[in-house]
């Protein structure tokens, strides 16, 4: 088997804050492929941004990459002097932001700003530069491009912002794109057409693709590995089908059944997760979700669990996995509603 | 087959029209020498019974948020009617709008945006109270932290700030705000759209609760529509200022007659791999138009994937008729083709 396209290896993150310490990144270590597309999923303050900024050697101030490796091709990004980063986030590496107008230069005319991007890199000439700026913007469907290259950001849409985003991020053929959150603040019938966009540059350029994302949902559509991240931790990781039926770890677990489906009518209420995500100054002892969860034993409270092989491929972080949770202890209904459900179950039977 | 569900819609049926909105428009003036407007409500019409959810879908530009606004007397209407228990919110004046206001409250989106951070929570809660001389002294104090309670917050938390509070918290303050008058109907517009994943359950759960327990209304507005399916008894569906489809949240998923709903719902990503392998979501051409000058005829025939045009789509503008399954509404010439359609090529969720 191939080497990994980007090894992370015991990466730390951490914000010096006169709170104290904040543990953005906690220790994680991961793998993505050549050609191979990841979800990072987890709620804000999860870690998955700044796991991301992290890898590009992003991070703002007050935080700095504490220990850990980042590899990319064999090559550590955190032992990088600032010349080698700059080559590697405009070749090897693109990211796409969530909110596509801060990251657009507003005073430039967006056909400039992806010949700046390939320039600023030295991977084409100024000629070959130049006659890439078209054909990139019709790769990423944006109508009438000549014409619209010579648009400003603001005479774009949302999703033709985030298109032209994309446009920039591939203009260096980079072989990872790192997409956070690409797709929150848009349309869904926009959101589709990202999605479809991503899907097709990782078949036909074969890009490596890393999703950060709170949404489900985005992950089943586009993603082949998924990696669960709370409290700076990865709490689960595996292929994305395998963790779909049989998500181990109970925050996975709450989280595929905390949001409503529209493919499924449901009639029971949404598994809530109780509380809130942790203070990432003063972290809770043993295992960081143990104040949320509703399977918790005794041991929970005092001992963090280590990542654990559970089936081929998929890790989980957890004392007890949800394989060992009887049905009935899943279940969150209140007394009233069963007796409410069983009311209607009784008309339903009368009148059908 | 379909899935044994509770349909909450039919025992409410026979529950009485709280509010009927009768052919409103919202026109804002854009200034300048052509004396334009964006139409942002432009001629909608619907009815919500007592003690039923209906959501509002549609997406940004929609217009769904501004018809929010004047549902609730926040905005005065361009045109036509908004009947609350059988009075015109759009004639009333002074007291008397005062009084049904009491009735018709709203929830925003930005939990973060729609509470004063110099107030503490005590006194945002109180506002409405005080504002209508309900309450003084210890009998407020008390309501107060009733209605704490009533929204799952800690009721000594009266004399805390807004900032104290997570987002999730912050919304629970703004519900609370909202029951202080024990209104019947209650706008919620996009109440979850800012909150994480986890806390948007809780909030949902909440909303849930408390219809039960006030035989509250709602009007839910919402994109998210698998937000708007789980809490809704009815949805409706605007594009471009207008409603295109009203139908029973079963049906409209699983019928939906509008080329817009079917468009709208096979854009949607669900959280199982297997599904997302076969979906194909129907393309819409281009971006939605300027609702400054919407285009002729049926306002979505320049995006329609089944659009006659020219013709009669491009030349008539289709009435809000009765299509589908009884109770399902749609302003489509060729109302359901593309969800036949669709269902057999798409692997849409089909009965």
């Amino acid at each position: 088997m191939a080497a990994p396209l980007l090894r992370v290896e015991d990466l730390r993150t951490q914000f010096f804050t006169s709170r104290g310490i904040v543990h953005a990144v906690d220790g994680i270590s991961f793998n993505v492929n050549r050609g191979e597309t990841v979800g990072i999923v987890g709620e804000s303050g999860s870690g998955k941004t700044m796991t991301a900024f992290s890898i590009l050697r992003l991070v703002p101030d007050p935080g700095r990459i504490v220990s850990g490796r980042i590899l990319f091709k064999d090559q550590d990004v955190v032992q990088m002097n600032d010349d080698d980063v700059r080559e590697f986030r405009g070749n090897d590496v693109a990211m796409i932001f969530q909110d596509p107008m801060t990251s657009l230069n507003p005073v430039t005319k967006v056909g400039t700003q992806i010949d700046e991007a390939m320039t600023a890199h030295e991977r084409f000439s100024k000629k070959e530069a130049q006659a890439r700026i078209i054909p990139l913007l019709q790769q990423v469907r944006i109508p009438e491009a000549a014409r619209r290259a010579q648009d400003y950001p603001h005479q774009f849409s949302g999703g033709m912002r985030q298109r032209a985003m994309i446009a920039m991020g591939l203009s260096n053929e980079p072989e990872l794109l790192i997409a956070d959150e690409p797709t929150t603040a848009l349309d869904v019938t926009v959101q589709a057409q990202i999605i479809q966009l991503l899907k097709q540059l990782n078949r036909d350029v074969g890009a490596a693709i890393i999703l950060i994302t709170h949404n489900m949902a985005l992950v089943a559509s586009l993603c082949q590995r998924i990696i669960v991240m709370y409290a700076g931790r990865i709490v689960e990781e595996g292929p994305v089908e395998q963790i779909f039926d049989s998500p181990q770890h109970p925050y996975t677990w709450s989280l595929l059944r905390s949001v409503p489906r529209v493919d499924v009518a449901r009639a029971e209420r949404l598994v809530s997760i109780k509380g809130l995500p942790p203070d990432l100054v003063r972290l809770p002892p043993g295992c960081k979700f143990h104040p949320r969860c509703r399977f918790k034993i005794e041991k929970c409270e005092r001992e963090e669990p280590p990542l654990e092989e559970v089936a081929p491929n998929q890790v989980a972080r957890c004392w007890v996995m949800m394989r060992n949770v009887a049905q009935e202890q899943r279940e969150e209904t209140k007394a009233g509603e069963v007796s409410r459900e069983a009311a209607t179950e009784l008309k339903q039977a009368g009148s059908g | 087959m379909k899935v044994a569900e509770a349909p909450p819609s039919t025992e409410r049926r026979v529950d009485p029209v709280i509010l009927r909105v009768d052919n409103v428009y919202k026109h804002f003036p854009v200034g300048g020498l052509g004396g334009g407007a964006v139409r942002a409500v432009d001629g909608v019409s619907f009815e919500i019974r007592r003690g039923e959810t209906l959501g509002l879908v549609g997406e940004s530009g929609s217009g769904k948020s501004t018809l929010g606004r004047v549902i609730t007397a926040l905005h005065p209407a361009s045109g036509g009617h908004v009947f609350f228990e059988g009075k015109d919110v759009t004639k009333l004046r002074g007291g008397k709008l005062r009084q049904i206001r009491r009735q018709l409250q709203i929830i925003f989106q930005d939990p973060f945006a729609s509470l004063d951070p110099r107030m503490t929570v005590g006194e945002i809660i109180a506002e409405p109270l005080d504002n209508y001389g309900l309450a003084r002294g210890r009998q407020r104090q008390l309501r107060i932290q009733e209605l704490l309670r009533v929204v799952g917050l800690n009721p000594n938390f009266t004399n805390r700030y807004p900032h104290e509070f997570s987002g999730g918290q912050r919304q629970r303050i703004g519900i609370a705000k909202a029951l202080a008058l024990n209104p019947s109907l209650i706008v919620c517009d996009e109440p979850v759209s800012a909150l994480d994943v986890s806390i948007q359950a809780q909030i949902i759960n909440l909303l849930q609760d408390l219809q039960r327990e006030f035989n509250l209304t709602y009007l839910f507005i919402a994109h998210d529509l698998a937000v708007v399916r789980h809490i809704s008894n009815r949805i409706a569906v605007m594009y471009l200022g207008k409603i295109v489809e009203i139908a029973d949240r079963l049906d409209i998923y699983d019928r939906p007659q509008h080329p817009y709903t079917s468009a709208l719902l096979s854009s949607i990503p669900v959280p199982d791999p297997r599904r997302e392998a076969n979906r194909e979501p129907i393309p819409l051409k281009g971006e939605i138009p300027s609702p400054v000058n919407p285009p002729s005829g049926c306002r979505f025939h320049t995006r329609c994937p089944i659009a006659r045009v020219p013709g009669v789509c491009s030349e008539i503008e289709p009435p809000l008729v009765a299509h589908g399954r009884p109770g399902q509404v749609a302003a489509c010439h060729f109302a359901g083709e593309l969800s036949a359609r669709s269902a057999t090529e798409a692997g849409l969720p089909s009965a």
